[in-house]
């Protein structure tokens, strides 16, 4: 038997595209809803760090072991991408961090993989997507960025399976080959042609071999990068319409690889115990689970909802929508902007990087033990008292903050100017003095309420700088001092 | 902190100093030699005459065979010093020492920085990548954070406050303009001041010192010897260098509004100087406004205005070239410019040409002998709010009895 689902955490990015944007760049016109964006200075690695913060941060949820990553859309290739989320969550070092990275099937795999690896301990599985395509193609309008994690544990799980079937056939469908900025669709009626009988086959298989029919099924998921193919089977499949959950593409785009993982958490917040949901995707072949909640569910959806932890239902209508087109672009690099009259920032140093590890990813102070003044970064002499290595390590990631002042700086080289800088004090102390993301720069005071977000600052001779900025709480979503986003603290290393 | 001081027991006994500004026929040996050469000329010695060196750069160079190499230095010490923009008044601070310590009879402080070769606006590549963690704001952006925690403190009106920073830019140019060796030499109206694109939170372009190249230098000798080589020595008061152990960055009592490394700096030079006053008994300073707030708080750190105040004074003209305690006579960063490594030595020249009556009349200050008023006081800041480094000193043409 496989591990059932204790936890989940879902990442939409704070920027939003029109899609109206990109016909006016055309001068086609049309479009209609948007898209979620993520930022300049966001990849699939940092959203996968705010997705597991945010599965890992409801009270009670039991600390990951191994992490099972994955992406289409890798920042590295050969390196583990899941080790830098690892050390973003602050998890144990005694845990496996395992990329598996590519294909869009791959994020299916993933979440089969973490279930089967639960059943001894804790696992998590996060898939994180970014999706875009060259200007002007659907991929691009139609695309969403996110990150979903799902957390896996051998008790206490709030859906059970029921059961798993899949159906592969070699076919070209979608492809990128590595180094492309865009991938290539044959034909959609050729794509639908293929994956509307694999998709009935695994549908069918996996409700024989539960002996439940169409009827019993609550909730029916069905995702898959082929637009056509999805919009048919959710007809063809014969669960009637209102089980048939919303995919939020009008109002962020197609996750991709992530689409799937997404729906299952909206199902999660809104499900009742007992109740049957079955899961479709389409991406080179078909796969397709079962599975029944459990009398756990209310619970965490109430320790979610104590946590300020919002529903996917909520954040679909979240975000800031006046991007303009040509930023976006510039963001994913498809159009060249002039920068900043600045030098270009420098590859930092992969010694240092490893040393101040605690620091750098998971963002972890040192609190003095004999009169409790909190380092950022981490000192081993305490300003207050002087001592000398008395120091406990601590994760500040999860707390809040209030501004204690800032600037706007117009002259810092930015991928995205200007560069936002704020002194950020932390509720139960500490200071730190960084950058802030996702944020109006006019609208930031003195007393600005602040959380950390872990982020790509830039990258450099093809290494990626990785560190934690400050954005504004979500309004609404600050709980006062002492609310928290994320874990309980996570692993100090 | 002990610090008994040298006061009266070294003398500065000739100078010189480049113009600053975007010298681009100019290199860093022709900025050292131009600057080694009027100073020792004004001491009507030789350069073999000197006995030991001290180089301040940042940046324009590495280890002492930048000065001894472009000077043909006859096989002496040479030591290269670097302590952020304070580093010219450090190079000056340790030649006294070694002066006052008895092991050389002469030296020389030179300072030198040439940073219109990079290409660039402002400073760039002071810190090491390593782990990548840094906060990469610019300078004007760290300073900027001065503006709102002062106006919020005092309940200052932001917009009274841009009024109370134009006027420093104003002023600092005006003194500027009268200078021959100064970067910018244009008065600028405060309108055209307060209409300069924004670089950083409140601060627009004329906020912001000058960007340029330079070399400042400063001879020193024993004071009992200062008359072999001029008429009218200045002579050493009180030297002090503070290094904060940054906590402003880390401690959120820090606030934004003071820098502490100054104030300590302050106490200790005038406790060596005998300064108990120093808006009466200073007759000018120059202080380190590599940004309008910056000045206006140093005017508080340093003792000059009390607090929360200081921006009041401004605005009366207290520290005009005419008024009560002249401040930046000579333009100060602002508006002379800000080669790192020379300026701490630059704000000695102009000590140098006041105090001694030598500036041309129509920029002489009349602050000098009034009252008995015959102490300068330069001050030199490295780094930024909550993190820095910061020297004052003080000098007068007077020994003490």
């Amino acid at each position: 038997m496989e591990a059932g689902i204790v936890s989940w955490g879902v990442y939409l990015p704070y920027w939003r595209l029109e899609r109206r944007a990109m016909g006016d760049a055309f001068g086609t016109g049309g479009g209609r809803g948007r898209r979620a964006v993520a930022s300049y200075d966001e990849d699939t690695t940092s959203m996968a760090v705010e997705a597991g913060r945010r599965a890992l941060g409801v009270p009670g949820a039991p600390a990951s072991g191994s992490l099972f990553f994955s992406t289409p859309a890798p920042a590295y290739l050969d390196k583990t991408n899941a080790t830098t989320v690892h050390a973003g969550l602050g998890l144990s070092p005694d845990a496996g961090a395992y990329d598996l990275c590519g294909s869009v099937r791959s994020g299916w795999a993933t979440n089969e993989l973490a279930a089967l690896s639960g059943r001894g301990g804790p696992a998590l599985a996060i898939v994180s997507d970014l999706r875009t395509g060259l200007p002007g193609s659907l991929d691009e309008s139609q695309g969403g960025d996110g990150a979903v994690a799902i957390l896996y544990a051998p008790e206490g799980g709030v859906t059970e399976l029921i059961g798993r079937a899949a159906a592969t056939d070699e076919f070209l469908d979608r492809w990128r080959v590595p180094g492309e900025t865009g991938s290539h669709q044959w034909e959609d009626r050729f794509g639908e042609e293929a994956y509307v009988p694999l998709a009935r086959s695994a549908f069918t298989r996996v409700l024989e071999g539960a002996g439940l029919g169409v009827g019993d099924i609550d909730h029916l998921i069905v995702t898959g990068l082929h637009t056509r193919a999805v919009a048919s089977l959710k007809k063809a499949l014969g669960v009637s319409a209102d089980r048939v959950v919303p995919d939020h593409a009008a109002l962020i785009g197609n996750l991709g690889a992530a689409q799937s993982s997404l729906e299952l958490a909206d199902v999660l917040e809104r499900a009742t115990p007992g109740q049957v949901v079955a899961m479709v995707e389409v991406a080179d072949g078909a796969d397709a689970v079962l599975l029944r909640t459990t009398d756990a569910l209310p619970a965490v959806q109430a320790a979610r909802r104590e946590a300020g932890l919002r529903d996917v239902a909520d954040l679909v209508g979240d975000g800031r929508s006046d991007l303009a087109y040509a930023v976006f672009l510039s963001w994913r690099g498809m159009l060249r902007r002039e920068p900043p009259r600045r030098p270009d920032p420098e590859r930092p140093d992969a010694p240092a990087m490893r040393r101040t590890e605690g620091w750098k990813f998971g963002f972890n102070a040192s609190r003095c033990l004999v009169c409790g003044f909190r380092h950022l970064p981490p000192t081993r002499i305490c300003l207050s008292c002087q001592s000398v290595d008395q120091m406990e390590s601590e994760r500040m990631a999860d707390l809040r903050g209030t501004v204690a002042t800032y600037t706007v700086d117009r002259l810092a080289f930015s991928l995205s100017p200007p560069m936002v800088g704020a002194v950020i004090d932390f509720d139960g102390g500490g200071r730190y003095r960084g950058e802030m993301t996702d944020v109006d720069p006019g609208t930031v005071v003195v007393g600005t309420r602040v959380e950390m977000t872990f982020r790509r600052l830039y990258s450099a001779e093809g290494v990626h700088n990785y560190f934690w900025k400050a954005r504004p709480v979500p309004a609404g979503a600050d709980a006062g001092s002492g609310g928290q986003l994320g874990s309980e603290g996570g692993q100090d290393t | 902190m002990t610090s008994t001081g040298i006061r009266d027991r070294v003398a500065i006994v000739g100078m010189g100093c480049t113009p600053f500004g975007e010298l681009w026929d100019q290199g860093t040996n022709d900025l050292l030699t131009d600057a080694a050469v009027e100073c020792v000329g004004s001491a009507g010695v030789a350069i073999d005459a000197i006995d030991a060196f001290w180089l301040g750069t940042l940046s324009s160079g590495q280890s002492g065979i930048t000065l001894a190499k472009p000077l043909k230095i006859d096989y002496k010490p040479v030591t290269r010093v670097e302590n952020f923009c304070a580093t010219g008044s450090e190079a000056f601070r340790n030649a006294c020492y070694a002066v006052a310590s008895g092991a050389y009879e002469l030296v020389m402080a030179i300072g030198v920085e040439k940073l219109k070769d990079s290409g660039y606006s402002g400073l760039t590549g002071i810190h090491k990548v390593g782990d990548g963690t840094n906060a990469a704001l610019s300078s004007p952006a760290a300073f900027s954070f001065l503006v709102p925690a002062y106006c919020h403190k005092y309940g200052v009106d932001p917009e009274e406050m841009g009024s109370v920073l134009n006027r420093i830019a104003w002023k600092n140019h005006q003194n500027g303009a009268v200078n021959p060796r100064a970067q910018y030499r244009k008065e600028v109206s405060l309108e055209k001041i307060a209409a300069a694109p924004r670089v950083a939170g409140q601060l627009g372009v004329f906020d912001c010192s000058g960007v340029s190249d330079g070399a400042a230098a400063a001879l020193i000798c024993r004071a009992e010897d200062a008359h072999r080589y001029t008429d009218s020595p200045l002579y050493v008061k009180g030297l002090s260098l503070v290094a904060g152990p940054a906590a402003g960055a880390i401690d959120p009592n820090y606030d934004y509004t003071s820098f502490e490394e100054v104030v300590r700096s302050a106490a200790d030079a005038y406790g060596q100087a005998g300064v108990t006053d120093p808006r009466a008994q200073l007759a000018m300073a120059e202080v380190h406004d590599c940004f309008t707030p910056t000045e206006l708080v140093l005017m508080e750190d340093l003792g000059f205005a009390e607090r929360g105040t200081a921006w009041k004074e401004v605005m009366a003209g207290t520290f005009d070239r005419d008024g009560e305690l002249p401040v930046n006579p000579d333009g100060g960063l602002k508006s002379f410019g800000h080669p790192i490594g020379a300026t701490g030595l630059r704000m000695l020249f102009e000590c140098w040409l006041q105090l001694r009556r030598q500036a041309p009349p129509e920029r002489q200050i009349a602050t000098v002998g009034e009252s008995g008023r015959t102490l300068g006081l330069t001050h030199n800041l490295g780094g930024g709010p909550g993190e820095c480094v910061s020297f004052v000193g003080v000098v007068g043409t007077e020994p003490s009895d």
